[in-house]
């Protein structure tokens, strides 16, 4: 099963995530924000990375533009946790090199499909 | 896979809680028409938050109502929208009116959904009054269903040509193909006309197309929702099977351009996958409905929660560490003893008192939480309040940090709001008075919260008008309070305010409104175990000063014994306890007994007489007697003897009983027997309006 | 909690069919029945800490693993000819509902008897029974052998006429209404 680095600030959110992939027998690291999803990222390679797209510190966006730089992270899945209305994050989270997104508000089995999509 | 999204709530719960607590400070922190983008954000971002996982977890109305007031936020934060006083105090409006829909989600109750709907259609009207952009608000509703559907085809044919870079974000042509042969009847065939000379040949990037016949009834949206992440990043063409080849294809190439983020093509799959998504979304919603609903029948039992930091965990941990170390020598001794360790034995013992002292002390740490949790709602308060009745006003919060028991932080909580609106309404006055007084235009409002023994003080202070002491004399004298012709210190005519029936709108100051009972503030403080006191001097200001016990949980008691039952007085609120001199009694008409201590006289209650208890010596003589203090008064409780002091868990009598008059509760003593917890405040109250009813009586 | 659910939805079926089994115990020469689901424990009696300004019937409170519990005496409650208390004397914790909160009280009995279940047929309406104690309190009588069984509602017997009514610090106040019943 794969590794997941999940990153989000809302603790009920990270709860919610953590849990469903943990459920489905992935690994799991969480990570409350962009820094911190950053020092635990380096020196380890996970197989999927899912993050929301505001936080503070620093914000998802910049999270995936700074983690392609990591020569572990060039090819990593890396989804992108967005709002309905957040289309323009969309457009700027795949400049950045977000793989894909999950649109909010999703349940367990919409997570689980779509790490299930990029992990082939 | 299912999961039950109800575990999640309490966090959720908690974080939104929170997240309206930021929100609510940091819209008191903008500057109105210059605000910082930074501030603007964290409070977007608390919206934000708040919002998806209202929808994540099911509560549907507090999502709709959060992402409107998003939707107003974004075009703040953007600058699209000017930060203005009228903006502030909507959002703070629906501040609130989140706070009450967590509230009601929370404990399974239905929210207000006209109040709802009211401040909704405020911010949805402010944020149609400027923005183009307002249709975004309607963005929650479901799209249509039926609208949104696009006919099935027997098949379709596909050419997917990814750009070299698409792999470096993470999109895999393989899974991909994987995909589409999920769908259905599926066959492939791979151009590798664009494949460079091997020495030439970047591994990193993708040189290969794809022609894919696909067969089957298979939704435009199926294809959609797999090609969506990959828009920008490949050349795509899909046209149906059983058109002629030469038909335009339903969905153009998606990659007109090369830049990735080319925002012109995005609208057309944009729109499709809203379709693709929305039609679920009902059904998603109502899955979690039902999954919350346990949860919620629940929520009413929980007893709530406490965030507690990692440092005081680990403290609790390092005791627990040396409490194994103490019982595993203490076991050692145990199995085989010898006279000879008796004394290493006694130092075991010690040790362990000491661990379990040290324990108790960081376990009660664990509930201590800063008051800060309690002034933080006071900057709105005090901002609604003042702008209301045209006072200025500056609120300076102290001693922040200071720290008290969970369940005194919850209590306290209304009546330092009574005691705020008070000053608020009948300390402070308008600008034009302060001006003409001499002062600032700006009162000064001043909470201040410190340790002082083992009580926690916390003071509401203004630079007011003070109290005005000869009309609270005036009434006092007139309700027959105050002897016409008895002349009484300053101090006690302000503490006069806190008597039942005395309106303080009427008392304090012309201005009518809702002059707070400060008899019941006085007797909530009271339920706590605290008092309060009042300073004032004219023309200068007035204090009240709330004196509280840290916990609830814990007191150091002086065990009394009266006839045969044990009777425990808090040590805080002992002053001495002494062998009666007969020569320093003296009566008042038979009825009051007065003890001389040093200069002042104090009365003497007799604890046998006020319990009901047959006692072991009726003659003061052969008694003793204990001074005690509270309310700012002094009496003496004579008892048959001193026992020790020791330290009691305080339990309530109401848990399974009532509240009983003069006691504060009982604990349990080392035998397995009950004592009564006296309720030394209640006592010497009791018997101060005991005297004055006599008084008036005689 | 599982266990304790599975009690209740016991319990609950039970009454839908109208049976249940009761706890009898006797106050002179009367026998009274409680509910067994709501019966915590049977204990001996020992003397309780006493408190000042309660009526009569309060003994006192005890420790009942750490929870302080009150203790009401039954035959005092009904106006019974007081009884020394002997080996047989005993204290039935009781859990007693009040709206959504849950109390546990103790009360004090000649002895306890045996273990009745009633069905709906047996289970007679309550009588007036005039002065001794109000048909409130009791949920219906059965004819056991040649006895007569008085069904306690252990709900209104309790916060009905002993803690539930009163006003927090009206304890004063409190004592003084519970003559007039009494007297009356």
């Amino acid at each position: 099963m794969a590794s997941v680095l999940a990153v989000d600030d809302s603790a009920s959110m990270r709860q919610m995530v953590s849990f469903t992939l943990k459920g489905a027998g992935h690994e799991v690291v969480e990570a409350v924000d962009g820094v911190d999803a950053l020092s635990k990222a380096r020196g380890k390679k996970v197989d999927v990375v899912i993050t929301d797209v505001n936080m503070p510190n620093m914000d998802g966006i910049t999270l995936i533009k700074e983690l392609r730089k990591l020569p572990n992270y060039r090819f990593v899945p890396m989804l992108l946790l967005t709002t309905e209305s957040g289309m323009d994050k969309k457009q700027a989270g795949k400049a950045a090199g977000a793989t894909g997104w999950l649109v909010k508000p999703f349940n367990p089995d919409s997570l689980l499909a779509t790490v299930k999509r990029v992990l082939g | 896979m299912s999961i039950d999204m109800a575990q999640f709530h309490e966090v959720f719960f908690e974080e939104s809680f929170e997240g309206l607590e930021t929100m609510e400070s940091e819209l008191l922190n903008l500057d109105i028409g210059d605000a910082d983008a930074e501030v603007v954000n964290t409070i977007f971002r608390a919206a934000h938050s708040i919002k998806g996982g209202s929808g994540t977890f099911g509560f549907d109305s507090i999502a709709s109502f959060t992402h409107v007031m998003e939707t107003l936020l974004d075009e703040m934060r953007d600058g699209r929208r000017g930060v203005e006083r009228e903006t502030v105090d909507l959002l703070l409006a629906s501040v609130d009116r989140l706070r009450d829909m967590l509230e009601a989600a929370r404990d399974g109750e239905p929210e207000d959904a006209a109040q709802v709907a009211e401040t909704q259609a405020k911010l949805e009207a402010m944020l149609a009054g400027e923005s183009a952009a307002a249709d975004t608000a309607t963005a929650v509703e479901p799209v249509d269903a039926e609208a949104a559907t696009i006919p099935l085809s027997t098949g379709w044919l596909i050419r997917f040509a990814p750009f070299p870079h698409m792999l470096q974000t993470g999109n895999e042509p393989v899974r991909m193909l994987r995909e589409l042969e999920s769908l259905g009847s599926y066959s492939v065939e791979v151009d590798t006309s664009k494949l460079p000379a091997f020495e030439s040949l970047d591994p990193e990037e993708c040189f290969l197309a794809w022609d894919i016949r696909l067969e089957g009834d298979i939704s435009c949206n199926d294809l959609d929702e797999i090609f969506d992440w990959v828009d920008g990043d490949c050349e795509l063409e899909i046209s149906p099977l059983d058109a002629p080849a030469e038909a335009e294809p339903v969905v153009e190439a998606l990659a007109a351009a090369k830049t990735p983020a080319a925002p012109a093509p995005a609208e057309i799959p944009e729109a499709s996958t809203a379709a693709v998504e929305n039609p679920k979304e009902p059904e998603r919603r109502q899955q979690n409905r039902r999954a919350a609903k346990p949860d919620r029948r629940g929520a009413k039992k929980e007893g709530g929660s406490i965030r507690v930091g990692t440092d005081k965990v680990d403290a609790l941990i390092n005791l627990v560490g040396e409490l194994v170390i103490t019982q595993s020598m203490l076991t050692h001794f145990g199995e085989d003893f010898k006279m000879s360790e008796l004394e290493k034995l006694r130092e075991g013992l010690q040790q362990l008192t000491a661990n379990t002292r040290e324990l108790q002390e960081s376990v009660m740490q664990i509930r201590m939480l800063p008051i800060s949790f309690s002034f933080q709602r006071f900057p709105r308060l005090v901002r609604d309040m003042s702008h209301k009745m045209g006072k200025k006003v500056e609120l300076q919060l102290l001693g922040e940090t200071t720290e008290l028991d969970k369940t005194v932080l919850e209590k306290i909580g209304d009546p330092l709001v009574h005691l705020v609106r008070n000053s608020l309404d009948h300390g402070l006055e308008t600008p034009e008075i302060r001006l003409a007084a001499g002062k600032s235009e700006t009162g000064v409002l001043t909470l201040n919260a410190f340790h002082a023994g083992g009580n926690i003080v916390i003071e509401v202070s203004d630079d007011g008008a003070g109290l005005d002491r000869d009309r609270i004399l005036g009434k006092a004298r007139e309700r027959g309070l105050v002897g016409v012709d008895e002349e009484i210190s300053d101090e006690r005519i302000y503490n006069l305010i806190f008597q039942a029936g005395f309106s303080t709108a009427a008392v304090v100051s012309d201005v009518s409104g809702r002059g707070v009972g400060m008899d019941v503030v006085r007797r909530n403080i009271k339920e706590l175990g605290g008092h309060v006191d009042i300073r004032s001097t004219p023309g200068q200001g007035s204090t009240l000063s709330i004196r509280l016990p840290l916990t609830l949980a814990i007191l150091d008691g002086q065990l009394v014994r009266v006839g045969s039952e044990t009777y425990i007085i808090s040590l805080l609120s002992v002053v001495q306890s002494l062998q009666i001199e007969m020569k320093d009694v003296s009566g008042i008409g038979g009825q009051a007994e007065l003890y001389k201590l040093r200069d002042e006289y104090i009365p003497i209650i007799r604890l046998h007489e006020s319990l009901g208890i047959e006692p072991e010596h009726r003659d003061l003589a052969h008694g003793l007697l204990v001074v005690v203090e509270a309310e700012r008064r002094r009496i003496g409780l004579f008892v048959d003897e001193l026992l020790g002091q020791q330290q009691v868990v305080i339990k309530s009598l109401e848990d399974n009983y009532q509240q009983i008059a003069g006691m504060a509760g009982a604990t349990v003593l080392g035998d397995g027997t009950i004592a009564l917890i006296l309720d030394v405040p209640g006592i010497v109250n009791s018997w101060s309006e005991k005297s004055a009813l006599e008084n008036e009586v005689a | 909690m599982s266990e304790a659910q599975a009690q209740s939805l016991g319990s609950e079926a039970e009454m839908a069919m109208g049976n249940g089994q009761y706890l009898t115990f006797l106050l002179g020469k009367e026998e009274y029945g409680v509910e067994i689901l709501r019966v915590h424990g049977i204990q001996g009696w020992e003397p309780a800490t006493e408190i000042p300004n309660t009526p009569p019937f309060v003994l006192g409170v005890i420790n009942l693993r750490g929870a302080v519990v009150p203790i009401v005496d039954l035959r005092k409650r009904f106006g019974l000819p007081d009884f020394d208390f002997g080996p047989t004397t005993v204290v039935i914790v009781v859990k007693v509902m009040d709206e959504d909160r849950e109390r546990t009280v103790g009360i004090v009995v000649d002895a306890v008897s045996d273990v009745h279940t009633v069905t709906e047929k047996e289970r007679q309406p309550p009588p007036d029974l005039g002065s001794t104690i109000g048909t409130d309190f009791i949920s219906g009588l059965v004819t056991v052998g040649d006895k007569m069984l008085i069904l306690l509602d252990i709900d209104r017997l309790i916060n009905g006429g002993l803690l539930g009514s009163l006003g927090d610090n009206e304890v004063s106040a409190y004592a003084g209404s519970e003559n007039e019943e009494e007297t009356s």
